[in-house]
C-alpha cells in the first residue's frame, strides 16, 4: 500500500488532522509535528508537503514542483513518491 | 550568581510539557504512574495559572502539550484549556482514560482545536479490563469513547499497559485497537515504580511470558503496516542497556503536577534531596534553565562509573535516575538494567522471582490506586 512506486498519480495527498507543518520559530526551521512525534523536514520536503492539501493530486504536485524549481519532473517525483510513501506507513500522510 | 558553576553545554530548548491537570481520576489502575502520595483537589493550579504555563510553554520552544492527569476529563475547564493551547501554538494530545468524556465534550474538544487523543484500555475482555481498572463498565465507556473521537476526526491512539492479567493478550490488543479505529496504538509494558512498584507482585510476568507476548506483537507489524502503527515499550527487565529515560534529563520534557511543581520525569519525586521549583513562583523557562533538580542529573558530569568512561553515556544517558535510586540506593549510578552495572544481579534475582508465576491475578490481591487510602509499608 505504501510502497512508494504503486502510490497512483491521481492520489490527493493530505496531512490528516492531529498532523501540522509548523515553522518553529525557536529553533527556526521547519517541523512535521504528529502524536508523539517531531520531525524535521528539509526544505525540499517543506515544498512538498506545502502542496498537500488534499485537492492537488500527487502528478500536479510534481508539476508544480518541476515547474517552480526548474527540475527534472522524474527526479521530483522519485522525491515526492519516497517522502509521501515513508509518511504514509507513518500515517502522517494520506493518499 | 553562582560561583561553582562549571562551562555548562548549551541547554536545548524543552520540547514538551505533560501537564497532570489533576490527580482525581474514577479509576483504579494498580499501574499506575503517578506517585503514591497523589495531590489533592484542594490544592489544584486554577484555570488562569494553567493557562499562563502554556503560554509560557509555547514561548520556552515547547511544541507538544500533553494534557494528562489523574483523568484531565475531572477538570471542568479542560476545554477552556484546550483553546488557550491552541491559541498559542501548542499541538494538544490528551490522555484519557475516556471516564468523564461525553459525545458532547468531545465536540466541544474537537471545536476547540484538540490534535490527538490517546485513549488508554485496560486489557482487550471487558471482564479483566473492568477488574483491572477497579470499575464496572469502563471497557464499554471506551469503546463509546472511540467511537466519538472518530466522528470528530481526532486521530486516536490507543495505549495499553501490559502486566500478568492482560499479558495473553498484548497481540489481541493491538487488533482491538485497529477496531477501535486507532491509527496509532502503544503496548507498553508496565515500569516498575510508584503504584506499579506497590504492585510489583501481582503485575510482574515471567519471562516465557514476555517474551511470548512481545514475539506476538513485533509478529503483527507486518500485518499491520500502513494501517496502525506499533510503538511498543518492551520490558525492562530482560534488556542488556537501558532505555533513554525522558530521552534524557532535562533534555527534552517538563512534567508540571497538579499543584504545579515541576519535575524532570514524573518519578523524580522518589529522589531525596532534589528540590523543586513550581510554576507559582518561577517561569517555566527560569525552572527549565535554573531550577536544581533539572540541572542535577544534566549532561554526564554528574556520572559514576561504569557509565562516566562509557561510550553509551550520550547515547542512554545512563538510564533512569529513579530505577538507579530504588535498586542501588544511589540516584547517580548506572540504572541497574545495564549489564555493566555491579547491581545488574539484582535486576536479575527479582526477575527470577516470577519465573513460575500463572495469570491468574483476583482483583483483592490489587492495591488500587486512590486518593483516600494510604498504602501500607512494604
Ligand atoms: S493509570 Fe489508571 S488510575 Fe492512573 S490516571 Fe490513568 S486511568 Fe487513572
Ligand atoms: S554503563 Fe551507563 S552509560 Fe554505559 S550502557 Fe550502561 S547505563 Fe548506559
Amino acid at each position: 500500500m505504501s510502497d512508494p512506486a504503486e502510490i497512483g498519480g491521481e492520489v490527493k495527498p493530505r496531512l490528516p488532522r492531529g498532523v501540522h507543518l509548523k515553522h518553529d520559530e525557536t529553533r527556526g526551521e521547519w517541523l512535521l509535528l504528529a502524536p508523539e512525534r517531531v520531525l524535521k523536514t528539509n526544505p525540499i520536503a517543506v515544498e512538498i508537503l506545502k502542496r498537500c492539501d488534499g485537492n492537488a493530486t500527487l502528478s500536479e504536485i510534481v508539476d508544480d514542483l518541476a515547474a517552480q524549481f526548474k527540475a527534472e519532473r522524474a527526479r521530483i517525483e522519485t522525491d515526492v513518491r519516497a517522502l509521501l510513501g515513508e509518511l504514509a506507513a507513518k500515517r502522517m500522510v494520506d493518499l | 550568581m553562582n560561583a561553582l558553576e562549571t562551562t555548562p553545554t548549551p541547554i536545548s530548548a524543552p520540547v514538551g510539557i505533560l501537564a497532570e491537570l489533576t490527580h482525581r481520576c474514577p479509576l483504579g489502575c494498580p499501574y499506575c504512574s503517578n506517585p503514591v502520595e497523589l495531590d489533592s483537589r484542594a490544592g489544584e493550579l486554577d484555570t488562569e495559572t494553567w493557562k499562563r504555563v502554556f503560554s509560557e510553554a509555547a514561548a520556552a520552544g515547547i511544541l507538544h502539550a500533553h494534557l494528562s492527569g489523574g483523568e484531565p476529563a475531572s477538570r471542568r475547564d479542560l476545554v477552556e484549556i484546550v483553546a488557550h493551547c491552541k491559541k498559542v501554538g501548542l499541538y494538544t494530545n490528551l490522555i484519557t482514560s475516556g471516564i468523564g468524556l461525553t459525545q458532547e465534550r468531545m465536540r466541544e474538544l474537537a471545536d476547540a482545536g484538540l490534535d490527538h487523543v490517546q485513549l488508554s484500555i485496560q486489557d482487550a475482555m471487558a471482564e479483566s479490563a473492568d477488574r483491572i481498572a477497579g470499575y464496572k463498565g469502563a471497557f464499554a465507556r471506551k469503546i463509546d469513547v472511540a467511537r466519538w473521537v472518530n466522528e470528530v476526526g481526532i486521530p486516536l491512539t490507543v495505549n495499553a499497559v501490559i502486566h500478568r492479567a492482560n499479558i495473553a493478550r498484548a497481540g489481541r490488543m493491538v487488533e482491538f485497537a485497529v477496531e477501535l479505529g486507532a491509527r496509532r496504538v502503544e503496548i507498553a509494558h508496565t515500569q516498575y515504580y510508584a503504584w506499579a512498584l506497590v504492585n510489583r507482585k501481582v503485575l510482574m510476568p515471567s519471562h516465557a511470558q514476555v517474551e511470548k507476548a512481545v514475539a506476538e506483537v513485533e509478529g503483527l507489524r507486518e500485518t499491520y503496516a500502513g494501517k496502525i502503527v506499533i510503538d511498543h515499550v518492551i520490558p525492562d527487565y530482560y534488556a542488556k542497556y537501558p532505555k533513554a529515560c525522558m530521552g534524557g534529563w532535562g533534555k527534552r520534557t517538563m512534567n508540571v503536577t497538579p499543584h504545579g511543581k515541576v519535575l524532570p520525569c514524573h518519578a523524580a519525586e522518589t529522589i531525596p534531596g532534589l528540590e523543586f521549583w513550581t510554576v507559582r513562583e518561577h517561569s517555566l523557562i527560569d525552572i527549565w534553565m535554573n531550577s536544581p533538580a533539572f540541572n542535577a542529573f544534566r549532561g554526564t558530569e554528574w556520572m559514576l562509573e561504569p557509565c562516566r568512561s562509557c561510550p553509551r553515556k550520550t547515547i542512554d544517558f545512563g538510564g533512569c535516575r529513579c530505577q538507579a535510586l530504588a535498586l542501588t540506593g544511589d540516584a547517580r549510578n548506572a540504572d541497574p538494567i545495564c549489564h555493566l552495572s555491579p547491581h545488574h544481579d539484582k535486576v536479575a534475582e527479582i526477575a527470577a522471582t516470577f519465573d513460575d508465576v500463572d495469570a491468574n491475578v483476583s482483583a483483592s490481591d490489587y492495591i488500587y490506586r486512590t486518593l483516600k487510602t494510604r498504602v501500607p509499608a512494604e
